[in-house]
C-alpha cells in the first residue's frame, strides 16, 4: 500500500523525525519538574514516534543522506516504536507507585524519563542509519543509557548490576568498533575512501570485490562485539543481573527491544559476508552459539528464584533460537528467525509488564514467596500464564508457529541438530511451566496489595501475538518472506 | 619518504610501550601518570598522521587527546583519589610478572592475526593496525586483573587510546567517527563519575571487590533481600595503608 504524496509530511522528514522527537523529548523531560506530566509527556512522544514509525511502514524505500529505510529495517522500526510506545504506557502507571514506595524520588524519575527518551534515540539512530559508523554510535548510546537506568534504584544489587554491565557492554563495543574499523579498511580499496566506504547500501553492493581474509576478521570481532550485546552464550553473563536489578519497564525495552537491535547489526555485516563466497561463512559460528545459548539458558531455567532473572534467562534461550534460525539460513530458516523475532519482542515484554504487576503486588521478587495468583489477582494471573504458555511455545500463539516453522526446516536439513534443537526447547517448556504453576497455584501467602498499574499493554500485547499464531496476515507474511531473501 | 613511516612507527609502538608501563604500576598515581603519558603519546601519533595524510581535521581528535584525556581526566581522577584516600597499593588478581608474559603474548598475536591478513593496504597501516589492536588487548587485559574500579576505567580509557590510534591509521576515515569516539570517552567518564560516586555512598571503598563481597554475604543471608545496607562492608579506608601525601 502507496500512500499519497500529498499528504503533509514527506517519508524523509518522518524518518528524521524518529531521531528528533525522542531527542527534543529527552531535552524537554530533563526540564520538566513535575514527574505525572513527565510520564505523560513520555506517552506522548513514543506515539508520536510510532506513528512515525507506522507511517513509513508503508510508504516505498528511500535513502535520505546518512539515514535510509529497506525491507529489513522499516519492519524493525515499526516494531521498535510500537512496544516503545506500549512500554511507555505501562510505565507512566507503573513507575509513580516506585515513587510512592520509596524506591525511587521524583529527581530520579525525571532522568528516567529522559534516559528512556535518550534510549529510544539511540535505538532509532542503529536502525536507520546507511552508515556502519552511525550504527555503532547508536549502540553505543544505547548501552550508556541502559546502564544509567540499570542503576537507577542504587541498591547494592542495582550498582553491581550496572557495574558489570557497564564493563562488559564497553568491551563489546569497543571490540565492535574495532571490527567497524576494519570494515572501512577493507572497503576502502574497493569502494573508495571517506563516506561511501562506511555506507551500508555501498558495501554490500561491492562486497564481492573486497579481500576475504580481512573480511572475515572484521566479521569475527563484530560478532564478538555485538554479540555480546545480543547476551549469546558465553558473552550472556550481564544480561541476568542487568533485567533483574533495573526497573520493569526497562527489563521489558531490554529483552523486547535492544536486543534485537544488537542481533540486527550482525545481520546486516552477515549480509555483507554472504556477498563474498570467498570469506568466513557466518552460519555454522550462529549456529554453535545459537544452539550453546538455548542449552545452556534452558537448563539454568530451573534454579532461578528470581523471578525477573527467569524471564531473563529465557531471554538469553530465545535469542539463541532466533541466532540458529539466521545462522542457517534459507527462505524457511529465514523467515522464522523474523517471525520468532517479533513475537518474542511482544511477548517478553508483555511478560514483563505481568511481572512488574507481579512485584508491585507482591513487594518482592523471590518466586519462593509469591504462590496463589490465581485466587489474589485473578487477571493478572490469566494475563501471566497466557504469556508464559506462549514463550513456552505452546499454540495457538505466534511464538509456536515460529517454533514450528524452524524445527520442520531444521529436520529437513539438519536431522542432527534438530534434535539438539528440540531437547533445548523441551527443556525450557519443562522450566517454565513447572513455575507458572507454582507462581498461579497454592495458598495466597505474604503480603498482597490489589493492582494499581494498568493492564492494557499487557493485553494488548496478548492480543496481537495471538492474532498473529491464529492467522498471520497475509501482508506480513509478504514481507518476512521478501526480507528472507534479502537476508541471503 | 621513509622517514614517515618511522616517526608512525616510533609513536604507534611507545603508545604500545606505555600500555606495558600501565600493567605494572602498583601505585594510583603510577597509572594516572602513565596513562596522561600514553595520551600525550596518542596525540603525537595522531597529529602525526594528520600531516602525513594531510587531513588537517585529524588535528581535532590530537587536540582532544591532548587536552581531555592527558589532562582533565587524570586531574578529575586524582581529585577524587585524594578524597576516597585511595593511593594505598593496587590489589592485582594475578601477579605481575604473569601478567606482563600474558600481555607479551597478546602483543604477539595482535600481530600475527593483523599483519598476514592486510596484506592489500600500506605498512603504516598494516602496522598501526597491528599495534591499536595489541593497545585494545592489552587495556581488556588491565580490566580484568584489576580489582579496583578506577584502574578498570584507566583501562577502559587505555582501550579507547587503542581504537582511536586504529581509527585515525585508516587513511581517510570520515571524521564522525573520530568525533563520536571522543564524545564516547566523554560520556563513558561522566557515566563512570556517577558510578564512582555511588559506589563510594554505598560501600566507602571504590574496590570491586567490596562488592563481590556484599553479594557473597546477601547470598549466605546476612542481608534480608531489599534492605538497605546500613554497615559499610568493609572499613572506609585503612589508614595504616595510605601512602604519605
Amino acid at each position: 500500500m502507496i500512500l499519497p504524496e500529498t499528504a503533509l509530511i514527506t517519508p524523509a522528514m518522518a524518518l528524521q523525525s524518529l531521531l528528533i522527537i525522542p531527542g527534543i523529548a529527552a531535552i524537554l523531560l530533563l526540564l520538566i519538574p513535575s514527574f505525572r506530566l513527565g510520564a505523560w509527556l513520555n506517552v506522548l512522544a513514543t506515539a508520536l514516534t510510532f506513528m512515525m514509525g507506522l507511517y513509513l511502514f508503508f510508504t516505498p524505500h528511500f535513502i535520505a543522506g546518512l539515514l535510509f529505510v529497506d525491507a529489513f529495517n522499516v519492519y524493525l522500526i515499526a516494531l521498535n516504536t510500537f512496544v516503545g510506545m506500549t512500554t511507555s504506557i505501562f510505565s507512566a502507571t507503573y513507575i509513580a507507585h516506585e515513587l510512592e514506595r520509596g524506591h525511587l524520588t521524583p529527581k530520579h524519575l525525571r532522568f528516567y524519563h529522559a534516559m528512556y527518551q535518550a534510549l529510544l534515540f539511540a535505538m532509532n539512530l542503529a536502525l536507520s542509519s546507511n552508515n556502519i559508523g552511525l550504527m555503532w554510535v547508536g549502540l553505543e548510546m544505547a548501552t550508556v543509557t541502559t546502564v544509567v537506568m540499570v542503576g537507577i534504584y542504587r541498591t547494592p544489587e542495582a550498582v553491581e548490576a550496572a557495574w558489570k554491565y557497564f564493563i562488559l557492554g564497553s568491551v563489546g563495543i569497543a571490540l565492535a568498533f574495532f571490527g567497524t574499523i576494519l570494515i572501512y579498511l577493507v572497503a576502502q580499496p574497493v569502494v573508495g575512501e571517506g563516506m561511501a566506504a562506511m555506507t551500508w547500501t555501498r558495501l554490500v553492493a561491492d562486497s564481492g570485490n573486497m579481500d576475504p581474509k580481512l573480511l572475515s576478521l572484521a566479521f569475527v570481532f563484530l560478532l564478538v562485539g555485538f554479540g555480546t550485546k545480543v547476551g549469546l552464550a558465553p558473552l550472556h553473563a550481564w544480561l541476568p543481573d542487568a533485567h533483574a536489578e533495573g526497573p520493569t519497564p526497562i527489563s521489558a525495552v531490554l529483552s523486547g527491544l535492544l536486543l534485537n537491535v544488537a542481533l540486527y547489526a550482525i545481520l546486516r555485516f552477515k549480509m555483507i559476508l554472504a556477498g563474498n563466497p570467498e570469506s568466513l561463512s557466518p552460519g555454522p559460528i550462529l549456529m554453535f552459539m545459537g544452539l550453546l545459548s538455548l542449552l545452556f539458558a534452558g537448563f539454568m531455567l530451573y534454579q532461578r528464584k528470581d523471578i525477573k532473572r527467569l524471564f531473563a534467562y529465557s531471554s538469553i534461550e530465545h535469542m539463541g533460537i532466533i541466532t540458529f534460525a539466521f545462522g542457517m539460513g534459507g527462505a524457511l530458516a529465514n523467515f522464522a528467525g523474523l517471525l520468532h523475532m517479533t513475537m518474542h519482542s511482544l511477548t517478553k515484554s508483555a511478560i514483563f509488564f505481568a511481572v512488574g504487576h507481579v512485584t508491585q503486588a507482591k513487594g518482592t521478587k523471590d518466586m519462593d514467596a509469591i504462590h496463589g495468583l490465581s485466587e489474589s489477582h485473578p487477571a493478572l494471573a490469566w494475563g501471566l500464564a497466557l504469556g508464559v504458555i506462549a514463550i513456552a511455545g505452546l499454540p495457538p500463539f505466534g511464538i509456536f508457529a515460529s517454533e514450528f516453522i524452524l524445527v520442520t526446516t531444521t529436520f529437513a536439513r539438519e536431522p542432527l541438530l534438530a534434535v539438539i534443537l528440540v531437547v533445548g526447547l523441551l527443556v525450557a517448556f519443562g522450566a517454565l511451566l513447572l513455575r507458572l504453576q507454582e507462581l498461579l497455584f497454592g495458598e495466597p501467602d505474604g503480603t498482597s496489595r490489589p493492582l494499581e498499574a494498568s493492564l492494557m499493554p499487557l493485553f494488548v500485547h496478548l492480543a496481537l501475538i495471538l492474532w498473529a499464531g491464529l492467522h498471520l496476515p497475509e501482508n506480513l507474511g509478504i514481507w518476512f518472506a521478501r526480507v528472507a531473501d534479502l537476508l541471503g | 619518504m621513509d622517514y614517515n613511516l618511522d616517526v608512525t612507527h616510533l609513536l604507534a609502538g611507545s603508545t604500545l610501550m606505555v600500555s606495558f608501563v600501565l600493567l605494572y604500576q602498583t601505585r594510583m598515581y603510577g597509572i594516572l601518570n602513565a596513562f596522561a603519558m600514553q595520551a600525550v603519546i596518542l596525540a603525537m601519533a595522531v597529529a602525526w598522521q594528520s600531516r602525513v595524510q594531510h587531513a588537517p581535521h585529524l588535528m581535532v581528535t590530537a587536540f582532544l587527546a591532548l587536552t581531555v584525556k592527558a589532562g582533565v581526566i587524570p586531574w578529575v581522577l586524582r581529585i577524587i583519589i585524594r578524597k576516597l584516600g585511595i593511593q594505598r597499593n593496587i590489589e592485582t588478581v594475578v601477579g605481575i610478572g604473569t601478567t606482563l608474559l600474558v600481555a607479551v603474548f597478546l602483543t604477539m598475536l595482535a600481530i600475527l592475526i593483523v599483519v598476514p591478513m592486510t596484506s592489500a593496504h600500506a605498512a603504516a597501516t598494516r602496522q598501526d593496525l597491528a599495534f591499536a589492536l595489541a593497545v585494545i588487548l592489552l587495556g581488556i587485559l588491565m580490566m580484568i586483573t584489576r580489582h579496583n574500579a578506577i584502574s578498570q576505567i584507566v583501562g577502559f580509557m587505555s582501550l579507547e587510546n587503542g581504537l582511536i590510534l586504529a581509527a585515525t591509521g585508516a587513511k581517510g576515515m570520515p571524521l564522525v567517527v573520530e568525533i563520536s569516539v571522543a564524545f564516547s570517552v566523554l560520556i563513558a567518564f561522566l557515566v563512570f563519575g556517577i558510578f564512582l560516586f555511588r559506589i563510594r555512598e554505598r560501600f566507602d571503598s571504590v574496590d570491586i571487590t567490596a562488592l563481590e563481597r556484599f553479594r557473597k554475604e546477601r547470598l549466605e543471608g546476612r542481608y534480608s533481600h531489599g534492605e538497605s545496607l546500613i554497615q559499610p562492608v568493609i572499613p572506609a579506608m585503612d589508614p595504616v595503608r595510605r601512602e604519605p601525601t
